[in-house]
């Protein structure tokens, strides 16, 4: 095999020793690397400098409210599948300082935090991930106005995905069409391949900066045989998708269903802790909070991430609107699988599993949506009143 | 999970692209207009963009240190260089505004939201029906009818308060009253023996109002409760759901779409709102919780 720049439109095979490259490539294009390293006990994302900081030798296990990091034998980095983060924290921070005030007499001074562009490369993204950054898309930036702060890190970030060879047992990607197989959103995909004691990373881009990249790259041509292990690995992660949901009509049965008797069984064991909103990697609320240095006349305005089941989430005149946990958590579901469909034409969930991993009570979004389906009221057709 | 500090460099900033960031307006003018509702006149501290907004529609006001609150514009719409909101002392951030003394400047973001449909109510009669503070982003509608009353059929103002103490606009609806091209009907729901007007809730108004129902304009504010029952008593005297249209009230922390805190079902009050027609918000209106 003769060592020659990759194409941009064909797939190219990379040793894992010259992964290194990649990381230099990307930085001397500007680009800070984000990468997921294992960390506590899970996988979450952080900053990089050498692929030598990937997870490798783990594994995890996944169940309902449960999440195990374990040591596999092998060199694999990506042998593991989504952790508790996701890029939602690089694109859409969890705390953002908007703006600081400063009274000087009667005069106020109301300075801007201006957001930064910032040059963000995610290396290791899932086709769940790239989905759930396409709806964050859809929300922050498909209407007018679009929000400053995401456009300021979104605009600038290149997406660097990763095919996934397993899927975890919350996962159900499948079900929702957004995986296990990276189909876009991506500038370049690889697939880590183990065989015959090599270890490779099968590329290829998918936007004109991806191949610029690639073709920076010490690559070889890649065999019939390394396309067919590539095939086989989305195969494998297809046929072990852990759990699965049907979408079919889901949107009008849960407007037809607002009080479902099942709602009121999942209340029982929901305990509104918002773990879910804070590991699902679509959900973009936001408030708003205020401090005050009153010896300095200054005040300081911060957004940061809301859940929509924080006790005062829907405040107005001496008292919330939803103040049961059982209208909070039909509002996290109808919302996710529900309205969103209606307010950014795509379902606010991507299968990614991550909300049922991390639910203390180990409520599943699939199993509520396969009760929701029993026992429905107008089944089809007749609209009811609800 | 990690997360690194947002860096972000603050620098004054007047072009505001960003609709998050207020601009400070400055107060020229303060006075209570009952025990504790206030009206605010504001004017810019920047030179910019005049500011344009329509009846019905919202600013985010914004007390540093303190938070912001979502404040219909009670002013005659159209485009201005002052703009009054008539605020209700309700929590921490309208008391602070009514701390505000003339000269002190505070943080404006808007206009937001949907508008009355006043252009639909042209060529028809017109009911306005408020209850409480739910006449401020109803006056800007009557003020634009006013200016334009030939377009208009009858027009009607139903207004319940709580008590002869809690009426807004006190002085403006005697006003109103001596016009001969306008009704306007007020009620409380208790008063005490001084009190010579109506008691009652304010779907007792209606019977005494004068429209052709089937050529009928309906804008409705107040809380969700008395929405609710004075659609009831419209459809009692047939006006269709679709002549009907409600503002809707919900936590709002962005007021653009962003912060998720309005929802209502499928309905972001704030950007799709919060001025609907009724039977868009019916089958939600009946959810609890929703
Ligand atoms: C579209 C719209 C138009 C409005 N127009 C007017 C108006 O013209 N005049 C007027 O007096 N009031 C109006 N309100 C109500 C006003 O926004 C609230 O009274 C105000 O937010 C209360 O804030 P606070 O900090 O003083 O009270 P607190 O009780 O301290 O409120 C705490 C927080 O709860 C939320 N909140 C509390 N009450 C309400 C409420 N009723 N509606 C929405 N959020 C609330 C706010 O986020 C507030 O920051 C309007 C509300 C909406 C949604
Ligand atoms: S709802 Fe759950 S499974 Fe769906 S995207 Fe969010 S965290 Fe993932
Ligand atoms: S569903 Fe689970 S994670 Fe979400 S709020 Fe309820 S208990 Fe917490
Ligand atoms: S007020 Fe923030 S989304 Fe409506």
């Amino acid at each position: 095999m003769q060592q020659r720049p990759a194409a941009a439109t064909r797939q190219s095979t990379i040793e894992r020793k010259d992964l290194h490259r990649l990381f230099e490539v990307l930085r001397a294009r500007g680009y800070t690397v984000m990468g997921p390293v294992a960390r506590d006990g899970a996988i979450v994302w952080d900053e990089l400098s050498t692929p030598d900081e990937l997870p490798a030798g783990w594994t995890d296990e996944q169940e309902a409210g449960r999440y195990r990091l374990v040591r596999s034998d092998g060199p694999a980095l990506f042998d593991w599948t989504v952790g508790p983060a996701s890029p939602k924290a690089s694109l859409h921070p969890a705390a953002v300082t908007l703006l600081n005030a400063r009274r000087e007499g009667p005069a106020l001074r109301l300075l801007e935090c201006v957001p930064q562009p910032t040059r963000l490369a995610f290396f290791g993204l899932r086709a769940c991930e790239l989905a759930a950054i396409a709806v964050q898309d859809r929300v922050l930036l498909g209407g007018t106005p679009t929000d400053p702060v995401y456009r300021a890190r979104r605009e600038g970030a290149l997406l660097i995905a990763v095919q996934c060879g397993r899927a975890g047992r919350t996962c159900f990607c499948a079900s929702m069409g957004t995986g296990p197989e990276v189909r876009s959103g991506h500038d370049l995909v690889l697939t880590e391949l183990l065989e015959d004691g090599r270890h490779l990373f099968v590329a290829e881009a998918a936007s004109e900066r991806g191949g610029e990249i690639l073709a920076e790259l010490p690559a070889t041509d890649t065999t019939a045989a390394e396309s067919g292990a590539v095939q086989a690995a989305v195969a494998r992660a297809t046929a072990g998708m852990g759990r699965t949901l049907e979408t079919e009509g889901l949107p009008a049965l849960l407007a037809r269903n607002p009080e479902h008797p099942h709602w009121d069984v999942t209340a029982a064991r929901c305990l509104a802790c918002g773990n879910c909103t804070s590991v699902c990697p679509t959900c973009f609320c936001v408030t708003t909070e205020d401090f005050t240095d009153l010896a300095a006349g200054l005040s300081r305005r911060v957004r940061r991430w809301d859940s929509c089941f924080s006790v005062d989430f829907t405040y107005i005149h001496g008292g919330n609107v939803r103040s049961s946990s059982r209208s909070r958590y039909r509002q996290w579901l109808t919302h996710k699988l529900g309205s969103w469909h209606e307010q950014f034409g795509s379902s606010g969930c991507v299968g990614c599993g991550r909300c049922i991993t991390w639910c203390p009570a180990g409520i599943d979004i699939t199993e509520e949506a396969r009760a929701l389906r029993q026992d429905q009221r107008g089944k089809e057709g007749s609209r009811g009143n609800a | 999970m990690s997360e690194r500090a947002a860096a972000a460099a603050p620098t004054p900033n007047v072009t505001r692209t960003d609709p998050m960031q207020p601009a400070p307006w400055r107060v020229v003018r303060t006075e209570p207009e009952t025990h504790d509702a206030f009206k605010l006149t504001l004017a810019p501290v920047e030179a910019g963009p005049p500011f344009t907004f329509e009846a019905g529609q919202f600013n985010m006001l914004f007390a540093p240190g303190v938070g912001e609150a979502a404040l219909s514009m009670s002013g005659c719409s159209g485009t201005v260089d002052r703009v009054v909101h008539t605020i209700r002392a309700a929590g921490r951030v309208t008391k602070t505004l009514r701390t505000l003394k003339r000269g002190d400047v505070l943080g404006l973001r808007g206009p937001f939201g949907k508008p009355w449909p006043v252009g639909l109510a042209e060529g028809r009669d017109v009911l306005l029906v408020a209850g409480g503070i739910g006449l401020a982003p109803l006056r800007p509608a009557l003020c634009h009818m006013l200016e334009h009353r030939e377009r208009f059929g009858r027009v009607n103002l139903l207004y319940g308060a709580r008590s002869p103490q809690d009426i807004l606009f006190a002085k403006e609806i005697e006003t109103w009253r001596g016009r001969f091209d306008v009704s306007v009907e007020v009620t409380v729901d208790r008063a005490g023996a001084d009190w010579h007007g109506r008691v009652g809730v304010v779907t007792t108004l209606v019977p005494r109002a004068q429209f052709d129902p089937a050529n009928t304009v309906a804008f409705i504010c107040g809380p969700e409760i008395m929405m609710h029952f004075t659609q009831r008593e419209l459809e009692r005297h047939g006006v269709p759901d679709e002549s009907v249209w409600v503002s809707m009230e919900r936590n709002m922390k962005c007021g653009v779409g962003f912060c998720g805190h309005c929802q209502f079902g499928p309905l972001f009050v704030c950007k799709d709102g919060p001025v609907f027609r009724y039977d868009r918000v019916a089958p939600l209106l009946g959810i609890r919780e929703v």
